[in-house]
């Protein structure tokens, strides 16, 4: 088991107790975390895809509390209406742009020097997708693009499978981070391989963003108990009946799932173990 | 010269800006970032870089996406 007291650095910032009046729980824990040297404090990402309007993806945004969006790159649509760029920049938060759609590293590493020309960051989540019908990675693709991408002084956030040997192999040339996925993109079928995730946490040293396959808030919660660092999630949100509400819960998941990991869990026993003492136990 | 994947009516010699504008884009529009040939054309260069006339030129901005 990880050591949670290796990666965190909650501070409690609850007054001392007076013994007279009763104490709130702890209202506001910092608990910020790093990724190539820029401080979040929300350990939510959220992917503005699959909002059905603007308006709805911005008051989103905002009950999520995220500080770190993806947007995707696509040819410009003179007849769309309103700019994303300016929703955003409203919204006060950081682009991260992806290489969604790309399927080859050439066509990624092209797409990546595209998105720091039109959005002025080096920071990339790096997507290369082998297979149309699961959204997967394709690994050496994936991994040539990461090496290309971080000599280029690109900041590299891979989305990767549940490997923990792929997942240090995306370090070892030089990822900032790694977003494994819990499951394919858009399903929403959770955390598949809990265990792998696990494993990836101990196997690498950046952080850990669960990327794909969240589908609802204990999903995201699983993630942080896991260990990871943060969590990815869009269609979650965007698709949910009610976006805003979702975004919200995510908020919530992903704290209390933080909380619970660096509060360090129980074991799982095979038995019960009463909690309440057999002294003083009666005798009828 | 092909914009955005379509076959258009664009002189040989003409620059990037003067692509932007046909396209409704200022030559300063932020977030947009344009390839010509598959290669990256850096903003520096779409007041001064005169476009092929067999150019393949892709104006690209943000869009919504996970």
């Amino acid at each position: 088991m990880p050591d949670p007291s290796e990666n965190h650095q909650a501070t409690s910032t609850v007054g001392e107790r007076n013994g007279a009046q009763p104490q709130a729980p702890p209202a506001a824990i910092e608990d910020v975390f790093t990724i190539a040297g820029r401080t979040l404090r929300s350990r939510l990402l959220l992917g503005t895809g699959g909002f059905p309007s603007l308006e709805l993806m911005s008051e989103a945004i905002a009950a999520s509390a995220t500080e770190l969006v993806t947007v995707a790159l696509r040819r410009v649509d003179p007849a769309a209406r309103g700019s994303l760029i300016d929703v955003l920049a409203d919204a006060n938060v950081e682009l991260l742009p992806n290489t969604a759609g790309c399927r080859t590293a050439r066509d990624a590493v092209l797409t990546a020097k595209l998105a720091r020309e039109a959005f002025a960051t080096d920071w990339i989540k790096l997507e290369v997708i082998g297979d149309e019908d699961m959204l997967l990675p394709d690994a050496p693709e994936l991994l040539r693009a990461a090496e290309e991408l971080v000599d280029d002084g690109f900041v590299v956030l891979p989305y990767t499978t549940d490997d923990p040997v792929l997942a240090r192999r995306l370090v070892d040339v030089g990822c900032a981070a790694v977003m494994p996925l819990g499951s394919p993109i858009g399903s929403g079928m959770g955390i598949r391989n809990p265990y792998n995730i696990a494993l990836i946490r101990e196997a690498v040293s950046v952080p850990v963003v669960l990327d794909a396959g969240v589908g609802t808030a204990s999903d995201a919660t699983l993630a942080m108990e896991l260990g990871c660092d943060a969590v990815m999630v869009a269609s979650a949100i965007s698709r949910a009946e009610d976006p805003v509400r979702m975004a919200h819960a995510l908020r919530n998941a992903v704290e209390a799932g933080r909380l619970a990991y660096t509060a360090g869990r129980i074991p799982r026993r095979h038995y019960a173990r009463a909690s309440t003492p057999d002294e003083g136990l009666p005798e009828f | 010269m092909i914009l955005n994947g379509e076959p258009a009516e664009i002189p040989a010699g003409e620059t990037v800006a003067g692509v932007l504008g046909c396209l409704g884009l200022d030559a300063d529009a932020r977030g947009v970032a344009v390839a010509v040939d598959g290669e990256v054309l850096p903003r520096a260069c779409w007041e001064t870089f005169a476009l092929p006339e067999d150019a393949r030129v892709e104006v690209l901005t943000a869009m919504q996406g996970g």
